[in-house]
């Protein structure tokens, strides 16, 4: 009898396509997705080495980091580096021959949404992306990471990567969510429990009767910020869930091959007694509605807490909590709730999704954001924006005063033109709050859909559960 | 890639613990289609004031930092996004090692990828190599990948663990495409293995 094996080890072994005594492996890439910002210059070394990709048919290309989100896009690209990025990548996936939604496809969003969208991610696959946010799709039971662009060079010319096998790390989330908790509340409560290097060297799985009940769109939300808490990978079993999810979709196996598939998935989960080398345990009855206050995904607290001392921290924390409130101008002791906001950010491959923006139009259903409050609404893919057009949700958000914008990652790091001014305070459900992630001098608050529909309306940060 | 040996040079302190991917390079120089170039942008938002001044305060700016040629940095350096412009930005400014108590999984991979040396200390001599540091162009540490160990300018030495793997490809400025190319035999048959038994894919 083999040894128990949790889900990463079967995805690794399976994977598996050349080991050495020293335990690195050539580990076979089953799907590579590409944007325009960590690929040009990896495009550009296969043409310095006359290489091919050497499977395009497993390479899936779309902008997403540089795009305009404003309703005229179709006339271009005003930033000139942004606009040559792009161009770049239109005439390397031609050149190359790989899968490509460029902007003026509808399909076209967050490489992150439009991957299990059109059923590129599958269950028990090797996901990788020059994007650290490729964690995304572990939610399918998928091994999925971020890799640098020399490695996004390595893959496309031999569709495999150079790695050593991490350690197993379970998440475990017991019971159930209480109203007004979302998985984004899950994600972040894991990270204020772990810290940002919590899960460093680890791939997690995150599993209990919390993330079971949680839908596919939640359970990507959980595994998108894997990486702030410093796994390269989270993932989740796959089960009738995932299976209903992926099937039908453009890319997912079709009759006799779904059968076989399914067949193959079901195997996918980490058998009764295999060794995980760290375990948390946290109860969904106490995870409550957070937001950060600093400057570290870590820097998670309840809304109904305050802002802490430097002095409530050990070590090297103690500097860096003092310089995270002088730079988001904040006073130990003031209560989160009457920290006051001017934007509002609704999007990202975090929280991007049709089920995202529900739960926002849900709070916002008949009220209108606080007068001089600028809030937008940036749906993940284009496919998406339709389908909550199609939902009257569209409606909703136009009328509670929120901007409704084309797909693309926008204001989650800011490198098209959403971004924040100096001083500017937002209410963000992307996944970074880093000094200047949503532009120089910007203040970012993390919290979930519903928490910041919550606070474009009152204009400052609130407890969703006043308004439910 | 530039090969990695021995190195003896200024070091910088850095004592901020998580020094993230942004701070390092923030996204509006993530919009090259270069590997070159970057170093005038590292801790950009941290070195200039918003008129584009040097902020004099930040060590890079200081006179007896500016040829560093080594980072001691806070626990979990390099956190955050996937972007090896990080990397590039701190090799084109002209540090070839970071010594630190923890970094980022994919920062630090792409550290190799890139003829920059990554060291991972306990804390206490992390604490005491900052010590060093601070006493600015005086203090030159020696870094030396064969022997794996850093040397501090009063002749303390500590050793490190370095995967060996990539050490050998960073003492060989190695590639890893080509290195891979070589064992193309195995993708062949993983390939063909694939085909019947997952063919969905």
């Amino acid at each position: 009898m083999t040894a128990p094996k949790t889900i990463y080890d079967k995805i690794w072994d399976a994977h598996v396509a050349h080991s050495s005594e020293d335990g690195t492996c050539l580990l076979y890439i089953d799907r590579h997705l590409v944007h325009e910002v960590t690929s040009p210059q990896a495009f550009e070394g296969l043409r310095m080495a006359n290489r091919a990709v050497r499977a395009p048919e497993k390479t899936i290309a779309v902008p997403d980091h540089n795009v305009p989100t404003t309703l005229d896009r179709a006339k271009g690209i005003d930033n000139e580096e942004s606009r040559i990025q792009v161009e770049a990548l239109d005439k390397n996936a031609k050149d190359f021959g790989i899968h490509y939604y460029p902007v003026s496809d509808v399909r076209q969003g967050i490489v992150h949404i439009v991957g299990p969208e059109q059923g590129w991610t599958l269950p028990g696959m090797t996901v990788v992306c020059g994007d650290s946010h490729t964690a995304t799709h572990g939610a399918f039971g998928a091994l999925a990471h971020g890799i640098g662009t020399s490695e996004v060079e390595h893959v496309l010319a031999t569709q495999t990567l150079i790695q050593k096998k991490s350690k197993n790390m379970k998440v475990e989330i017991t019971g159930q969510l209480r109203a007004g908790v979302t998985a984004k509340d899950i994600t972040l409560s894991v990270i204020g429990e772990t810290g940002t290097a919590g899960g460093t060297g680890y791939v997690i799985e995150y599993c209990g009767q919390a993330i079971r009940e949680l839908s596919m769109e939640g359970r990507m939300t959980v595994c998108n910020m894997a990486i702030e808490g410093g796994a390269r990978a989270g993932l989740i079993a796959p089960d009738e869930k995932t299976f209903e999810y992926c099937k039908g979709r453009a890319h997912a196996p079709k009759g006799a091959a779904w059968e076989a598939a399914l067949a193959y998935w079901k195997t996918l989960f980490s058998d009764d007694g295999a060794h995980f080398d760290k375990v948390v345990t946290i109860k969904g009855e106490d995870i409550a509605p957070v937001v950060t206050w600093g400057t570290s995904p870590e820097d998670v607290l309840p809304i109904t807490a305050s802002v802490p001392e430097p002095s409530d921290f050990d070590g090297g924390k103690v500097d860096a909590v003092a310089r995270s409130l002088e730079y988001m101008g904040l006073h130990s002791g003031t209560p989160l709730s009457e920290v006051e906001i001017d934007t509002v950010f609704i999007g990202s491959c975090t929280n991007g999704r049709i089920e995202d923006l529900r739960a926002a139009a849900e709070i916002l259903k008949g009220k209108k954001i606080k007068n001089g409050m600028r809030a937008m609404v940036v749906p993940g893919s284009g496919l998406v924006r339709a389908q909550a057009e199609e939902e009257g949700l569209a409606d909703i958000f136009l009328e509670a005063g929120f901007e409704w914008r084309l797909a693309g990652c926008s204001m989650c790091l800011a490198m098209n033109p959403d971004q924040l001014a100096p001083g500017e305070r937002c209410a963000a459900t992307s996944n970074r709050n880093f000094e200047g992630r949503q532009g120089r001098g910007g203040r970012t608050h993390l919290m979930s859909p519903a928490m910041a529909a919550a606070a474009a309306v009152t204009g400052k940060l609130t407890d969703v559960r006043e308004l439910i | 890639m530039d090969k990695f040996e021995k190195l003896s040079g200024i070091a910088a302190p850095m004592p901020l613990i998580n020094i993230d991917t942004d701070m390092i390079i923030p996204k509006v120089f993530l919009k090259t289609i270069k590997r070159s170039g970057l170093g005038v942008n590292l801790f950009d938002e941290m070195r200039y004031d918003d008129d584009r001044s040097e902020k004099p305060d930040f060590v890079l700016n200081k006179p007896q930092y500016r040829n560093a040629e080594i980072l001691v940095a806070g626990d979990n350096f390099g956190c955050g996004s996937s972007r090896e412009h990080a990397p590039w930005a701190i090799k084109d400014f002209g540090i070839r090692c970071v010594i630190s108590t923890s970094f980022a999984d994919i920062f630090f991979n792409n550290c190799f990828k890139n003829g920059i040396l990554p060291i991972i200390l306990p804390k206490e001599q992390v604490d005491a190599l900052m010590q060093d540091a601070e006493k600015g162009s005086n203090a030159r540490i020696e870094v030396d990948l064969v022997d794996q160990t850093v040397t501090s300018s009063d002749g303390e030495v500590y050793s490190f663990e370095v995967d060996s793997f990539k050490k050998h490809c960073l003492l060989n400025g190695l590639d890893d495409i080509g290195l891979t190319m070589e064992k193309v035999g195995s993708i062949d048959n993983y390939e063909l293995k694939l085909s019947s038994e997952r063919p969905w894919v």
